[in-house]
């Protein structure tokens, strides 16, 4: 708040160093076609969506103090209605998104309602509980959802069709959504649902209320999952029950946690660690989701702080 | 609901609560969300099966689950957790870890396909039950559940352990303050909660059958019954077992491929009102 003011009005209050960071990045980041392979390029690209996924779970896990174990199931809901919408119901690739967007938002509108109450170890276990419905539906409900075979859908837009096409499309996504999101945790709201973390019964006894910020708080974060979801859905033109499961919150969870908690970009840090590890291990061996375990137990043992966040610890005490 | 369907219900529904018992013992006294009991139920169900039917002994296959989960329960509370104690969210994030770690074993260990666990000889057949005919060992079943409600109750309240557990759900710090080494009360309710999982997977897995996504479905099905129940509290684990067991059977009744929704809508509501379950206490 002390901060001047001609040194924050450049871009809806970045400062000119975080701006021109932030432009080098996306800078490098849009000329990765032109040196990677187009394998590699769909790595990327999937680092940006698992990205944005991870973006919207630290919005309440790093801003309002409570861990989703749900939102693999939010992003999978988009991605079912995308396919669904766009392979079932023949609507255009556009209208697909949108109401996926709308399915997933209204899905973590329903989550919220629920898990506003609660906090610590409930919040996570009845996120939990309610992604596990959810795949449970998907798995079961096989007339509309394709039960364990998933459905199949051609949803990427013509004009897209090039791994990088989609790539560059993705990016300018991430970028808006990120930029969207870091406006969202930086302004009066975000502050509230930070003050939340903190300390509820301050907060509540200042006048807030707590039960709606933390709604709108889930139901925005929602938002973002969802889109990640539709572009996925864009991505894989597939969908099936592994989409919803558990895994997909974990892998979220840990992409966030890996990245660094409340770090908000740290996301795509953390993203493309677990994408590069999964696809290492993956040319090697088919127990992914044994390495999976193994790589969340030894960071929840030796790196809670994250990745940066360790290597920040590392540095700073070899400088002493 | 006819008589069979009920009486599908509450054998589900004795099933959940020795699965859910061992998870609600550990949560209530320990604090730790054991996230791997599903894959404990599922691990105690594969080794359960595998030596039954090696020596041909069901109750062989049991004591064997038993013993086994309650070594890995063991790993897990010194090996691992010990390093996390304190620290709620992290001691949950790592039990995940460790089910999707025990989870990919088991289908490298078993495979894909699903077993179906050997039922004894004298609890194969059915029965009549007030009219209608049922399976001996759904029976067998409902009945291993009263038992271990009553074994728990008894040992809970009318032993010096059960005193000791007690008191620590109540305050761990005092109990420990008045000289008693509550870490072995800890580490011997943590051993007995994976035992409970363990003894689950043999049971249900001579009729649910198991297969490598089972652990998953049990784990919300304990979940639920947690929620429902409240933490720790045995009458609470007992309730939330047959509300969530009977709502499952009416939901496949009534809507077979929304069943899901039928447990979930009411504990929506209870969550409206009371956050905390039926029974459960603030601390």
């Amino acid at each position: 708040m002390t901060q001047p003011v001609s040194k924050t009005s450049v871009l809806a209050g970045m400062t000119s160093r975080a701006l021109v960071i932030a432009g080098l990045v996306v800078i490098v980041a849009a000329c990765l076609p032109m040196v990677l392979s187009s394998y590699q390029v769909g790595l990327a690209t999937e680092v940006l969506i698992f990205g944005v996924l991870a973006m919207s779970i630290d919005i309440l896990a790093g801003f309002a103090g409570r861990t989703s174990l749900g939102h693999g199931a939010i992003f999978g809901v988009s991605t079912y209605v995308v396919v669904y919408a766009t392979g079932q119901a023949g609507l255009s690739p556009w209208a697909g998104f949108a109401l996926g967007v709308l399915a997933a938002t209204a899905v973590a509108s329903v989550f919220a309602l629920l898990a506003v109450r609660t906090s610590g170890v409930y919040f996570l276990l009845l996120t939990l509980a309610l992604g596990m419905i959810v795949w449970g539906v998907c798995l079961r409900w096989t007339q509309v959802t394709g039960g364990e075979n998933g459905m199949r859908a051609d949803v990427r837009p013509a004009a897209l069709m090039s791994h990088s096409a989609f790539y560059w499309a993705v990016l300018a996504g991430a970028v808006i959504v990120s930029f969207a999101m870091w406006r969202f945790v930086r302004s009066p709201f975000g502050l509230t649902l930070r003050g939340i973390r903190d300390s509820e019964s301050r907060m509540r006894s200042l006048g807030y209320n707590v039960p709606l910020h933390l709604f709108i708080g889930f139901t925005v974060s929602g938002i973002f999952a969802g889109i990640a979801g539709g572009l996925y859905a864009m991505f894989n033109n597939f969908v099936s029950p592994s989409t919803v499961a558990l895994a997909q919150s974990v892998e979220g969870v840990l992409m966030m946690i890996a990245g660094g908690v409340g770090t908000l970009f740290g996301a795509f840090v953390g993203a493309a660690a677990i994408i590069v590890l999964e696809n290492i291990v993956s040319s090697y061996t088919e127990r992914w989701l044994m390495v999976l375990g193994i790589t969340f137990v030894l960071i929840m043992i030796f790196a809670p702080e994250g990745i940066i966040g360790k290597l920040r610890a590392i540095t700073s005490r070899k400088v002493r | 609901m006819s008589l069979f369907q009920l009486l599908n219900g509450l054998t589900f529904a004795a099933l959940l609560f020795v699965v859910a018992s061992g998870f609600t013992l550990i949560f209530g006294l320990l604090r730790i969300v054991n996230l791997a009991h599903g894959a404990l139920y599922l691990f105690g169900g594969y080794i359960g099966y595998s030596v039954a039917v090696k020596t041909g002994s069901f109750v062989l296959g049991g004591i064997g689950a038993m013993a086994a989960i309650a070594a890995i329960g063991f790993v897990l509370d010194q090996g691992l957790l010990r390093f996390v104690r304190g620290n709620e969210l992290r001691q949950v994030l790592l039990t995940l870890g460790v089910a999707f770690f025990l989870n990919d074993l088991a289908l490298v260990i078993w495979g894909g396909d699903s077993f179906t666990v050997p039922i004894p000889e004298m609890l194969r057949g059915g029965t009549r039950v007030f009219g209608t005919f049922y399976p001996i060992y759904r029976l067998f079943v409902l009945g291993m559940g009263i038992f271990v409600f009553v074994g728990l109750w008894v040992l809970l309240n009318h032993t010096k352990l059960g005193a000791l557990i007690r008191a620590g759900v109540d305050d761990a710090e005092m109990v420990e303050a008045s000289g008693v080494n509550i870490r072995r009360v800890f580490l011997f309710t943590f051993l007995f909660g994976s035992a409970l999982a363990g003894l689950g997977g043999l049971m249900g897995g001579a009729f649910l059958s198991l297969y490598p996504s089972a652990d998953a479905e049990i784990l919300t099905f304990s979940l639920a019954v947690v929620i429902i129940g409240g933490r720790g509290s045995l009458v609470g684990v007992g309730v939330g077992s047959l509300l969530v067991g009977l709502l499952n059977t009416l939901g496949q009744v009534m809507f077979p491929e929304l069943a899901y929704f039928v447990i979930f809508g009411p504990m929506a509501v209870l969550l409206a009102f009371r956050p905390l379950g039926l029974f459960g206490r603030a601390t």
